[in-house]
């Protein structure tokens, strides 16, 4: 445990990407192989389930530090995050433990079905011998997954640095189900095995935001256009009659959406296909909303089936006949896909094609990017001719030319303390407009990123001092500024008190140079909701 | 209904049986002056009255003034009210005021830490009826390792970065901080370099306290001298081109703020050492304590947070606003000043 908190300490202690990829390579180097699984499942985010829960923890910790619940929660929420704020209040370690890693997780997943007095003790005895930064990675192991700037890809550098194993075969052979309790170093890593690979996604080819002109991307002809669609980027994998659906957040899904089961038996084994996972309500594409009922759910009922079922609308094929297609050129994959699809085309199995634009300027395709918002998706994906399927997030080949976001200007009506690197700083923000009669602000949407260190720092001053009430850590403040708020999709919401819900709201511009009464008002917003 | 010894009106703290104000935010006729922080002691009063280590810095920082110096434990009378200043402990020259008035006895701490740095003259607590306190650090979450430790900690990372061939820049206010690490770098390593805004303060503390030996960095420093030594430096010169000249060089701050994990990252900070010139969460309680108060008057920090929790250890505390901002106000406030 010494070395792994020692390790997140630097990891934590620099903002310079070298120096972690040094201290990661380091600690793959020396630690022990268990040691190694856990560092790689704990970062790759594959934490052992939640033993405690949180206000049970909340409880014996102030216990522990002789504080009333209260004041921990006010310390909380100005600490702003329960790890953090356990291991600063608990008093000093009287001894130190010298237990590992491995056995600090094995404990911990042992934990879970031991009863409440067990579980107390437990944490009482091992918060109070280990040292403040242990125990906040101990604290941390329990409650919640790692931010500290080490992305998965950082980690998968420092790692091949230490091994000598490419790159790309490491983020391979990291993706998909393995539990770190279940498997060794030499199994995971070191190891060639053919049939772990049976269920195995390829890792996503991710795309970066168009900066600068379309124009600037040279000759049209050189270039394929398609919609973005606005759903859930999957990998749906049928190998040796199995089906696999894998999310782009390497989370295997197969289950959440039965109605793929059926590409079993049409589509043939060693098939990968890239696709969009899209409600089709009625038979035509519908919103992320209605995506929203399908995603979280644990058991789908006929009637949901029923009322939203689900698509895979086809990008690209990386896997054909069992071969790995993926350094073929992307004109080739697409000739293949499109074969698969007049192939299966009349099985009735939910695969649609995303179409290809017809285009013969930047113009044109300008054009369709306008129509985004009618066709249900969030804007157009540019590809080269000629590209191969890459690993990761890559500038050059791919493209994302997003439409431009809906905007209205509403006023800042609450703030709360942000978390993590906000810790003790107000940045979450609730934003209302006004109702019709332009008398009430009524709540819209809640934003928390888009303004600049230095712009958030001023705001948090102005909030400490115009606060009107506080509801916990929640703080009504004199209505006075205005924020030019932007949003990617906008539905009408019966959860929402606005009677409107939109998609990833914004902050892009602070409106100094508005007063109150020139924000918009819900009517204003309603009439953005497309028919 | 008698009008309390010390009200909170909106120029300060104001005794209006003496028509003096202590530290007040708006120009007054009288002040007497905690310490020469900027949030403390402003500029505008027609008479200032401080201790007389006070003197030369609220001088420096605010020009010509008419200010009178006193002793610790001194006590003076205006209309028949008495005054005393007791040291703080918070920076070189930092008292608490104590206020008697027909066997009444106030105490305002100005900010005050427990813990001697070995620059300023240490805090002792005083016995008082009513005892007005900040809490900038009034969280159980803050908890201050002894000063040696965390110097040894400072030391050893310069130490290692001396090895490592980087030159180490530390962050800390100009007045208080920067002393305090003046007074307890390491030597031995290698050489101090300040900012000019740090060394012009330093200056004016010399005579007061020892101090090891700096060297000013002005334009015609050398980019290759600083390899391998320390620069300590206000944190407005962080994200600086001034900063530039120091490369490879690696960033450290020593404030209580850096506690929190987020604090430090948000700066973009590459290493926090928790170093403070206030008093922790059992500091703020035990001084409490040790004056002998019913009741408390907290005036800056966690206020409702830390009232809340007197009371229910059953002191008779509240909050009043005031314009002071604990360790934030003397970074802002100054860096307008020096820049």
């Amino acid at each position: 445990m010494k070395d792994f908190a020692e390790l997140i300490k630097t990891l934590d202690s620099t903002n310079k990407t070298t120096l972690k990829v040094e201290a990661l390579t380091h600690y793959f180097k020396k630690a022990e192989d268990k040691d190694k699984v856990w560092t790689i499942a704990i970062l790759s985010h594959r934490r052992p389930p939640r033993p405690v829960n949180t206000t049970l923890m909340r409880q014996w910790a102030s216990e522990l530090a002789n504080i009333p619940l209260w004041l921990f929660e006010e310390s909380y929420h100005i600490v702003g995050d329960l790890a953090e704020t356990i291991a600063l209040v608990i008093p000093p370690a009287e001894e130190n433990t010298e237990k590992s890693l491995n056995q600090f997780l094995q404990e911990i997943l042992e934990l879970k079905p031991k009863t409440e007095a067990e579980k107390k003790d437990y944490l009482h005895k091992n918060w109070l011998e280990l040292n403040y930064y242990e125990r906040f990675v101990f604290t941390k192991l329990i409650t919640g997954s790692f931010r500290i700037g080490v992305s998965q890809k950082l980690m998968t550098r420092a790692l091949s640095k230490a091994t000598d194993i490419d790159e790309d075969i490491l983020a391979y052979k990291m993706m998909g189900n393995w539990k770190p309790e279940k498997t060794t170093f030499k199994k995971l890593i070191l190891e060639e095995n053919e049939e772990d690979y049976l269920s195995k996604p390829y890792p996503f080819y991710l795309a970066y935001a168009i900066d600068g002109e379309v124009e600037d991307l040279g000759d049209v002809a050189q270039w394929s256009a398609e919609h973005k669609w606005d759903g859930i980027r999957s990998q749906v994998i049928v190998r040796n009659n199995e089906l696999f659906v894998w999310s782009r957040g390497e989370e295997l899904v197969t289950d959440k959406y039965p109605e793929f089961e059926d590409f079993v038996g049409k589509v043939p084994n060693g098939t990968v296909i890239d696709g969009e996972i899209l409600p089709f309500p009625d038979g035509k594409i519908g919103t992320f909303k209605d995506l929203q009922t399908r995603i979280g759910r644990k058991n789908i009922s006929k009637k949901l089936l029923e009322k939203t079922p689900v698509i895979l609308k086809a990008y690209d094929v990386l896997e054909w006949k069992g071969e790995d297609i993926r350094t073929e050129p992307f004109v080739e994959r697409r000739k293949i896909l499109e074969k698969l699809y007049a192939e299966v085309s009349s099985e009735e199995i939910p695969l649609h094609l995303s179409e290809r634009i017809s285009f013969k300027s930047w113009s044109e395709v300008a054009e369709e990017r306008e129509r985004a918002r009618e066709e249900k998706s969030e804007g157009l994906m540019l590809k080269k001719l000629d590209s191969p399927y890459l690993v990761g997030r890559k500038k050059g080949d791919w493209w994302k030319w997003k439409v431009d976001p809906l905007t209205v200007d509403a006023v800042l009506t609450y703030a709360m303390r942000g978390h993590g690197r906000r810790s003790n700083l107000f940045t979450d923000y609730t934003f209302g407009l006004w109702d019709d009669d332009k008398k009430e602000l009524v709540t819209f949407a809640k934003a928390y990123s888009g303004l600049t260190d230095a712009e958030f720092r001023k705001l948090d001053a102005w909030i400490k001092k115009n606060t009107l009430e506080r509801f916990g850590p929640v703080r009504s403040v004199t209505p006075h500024h205005v924020f030019e708020i932007a949003f990617e999709g906008i539905a009408e919401s019966k959860r929402h008190k606005s009677g409107v819900a939109t998609r990833f709201p914004r902050m892009v511009r602070w409106r100094t140079d508005k007063n109150i009464h020139e924000a918009n008002t819900l009517g204003e917003l309603r009439d953005l909701i497309p028919d | 209904m008698k009008s309390p010894l010390l009200a909170f009106n909106k120029r300060g703290i104001y005794c209006e049986a003496a028509d003096v104000y202590l530290d007040p935010w708006k120009p007054v006729d009288k002040a007497i002056i905690s310490h020469g922080h900027a949030d403390h002691s402003r500029w505008g009063h027609k008479k200032y009255i401080t201790h007389h280590s006070n003197v030369p810095i609220i001088k420096h920082r605010l020009g010509e003034i008419e200010v009178s110096g006193k002793d610790w434990n001194e006590t003076f009378s205006i209309n028949g009210v008495k005054f005393s200043l007791h040291p703080a402990g918070h920076i070189i020259g930092s008292s608490q005021i104590r206020v008697e008035h027909k066997g009444e006895v106030w105490v305002f701490t100005g900010d005050y830490k427990d813990e001697d740095d070995g620059v300023a003259v240490p805090y002792e607590p005083v016995k008082c009826h009513t005892f007005i306190t900040e809490c900038t650090f009034g969280l159980p979450a803050f908890k201050w390792q002894p000063q040696v430790e965390v110097f040894t900690e400072i030391n050893n990372w310069w130490q290692q970065n001396k090895e490592d061939g980087r030159t180490s820049v530390i962050f800390g206010y100009s007045l208080g901080k920067a002393q305090r690490l003046l007074k307890h770098l390491d030597t031995s390593i290698g050489k101090i370099y300040t900012h000019g805004a740090i060394e012009n303060m330093t200056e004016v503390i010399r005579p007061l306290s020892e101090m090891s030996e700096t060297t000013r960095i002005t334009r015609d420093t050398k980019k290759n001298e600083f390899q391998g030594n320390i620069v300590v430096a206000p944190p407005s010169a962080h994200g600086s081109p001034w900063i530039k000249k120091m490369v490879p060089y690696v960033t450290a701050s020593a404030s209580g703020w850096m506690t929190f994990r987020g604090a430090r990252r948000r700066r973009a900070i590459d290493r926090g050492f928790v170093l403070s010139d206030h008093c922790d969460w059992q500091g703020l309680l035990k001084s409490i304590k040790a004056t002998g108060a019913e009741k408390v008057i907290c005036t800056h920090g966690y206020t409702d947070i830390f009232s809340r929790y007197l009371r229910e250890l059953g002191y008779d505390a509240r909050t009043e606003e005031t314009q002071y901002e604990g360790e934030t106000g003397e970074e802002e406030l100054k860096n307008e000043k020096e820049s």
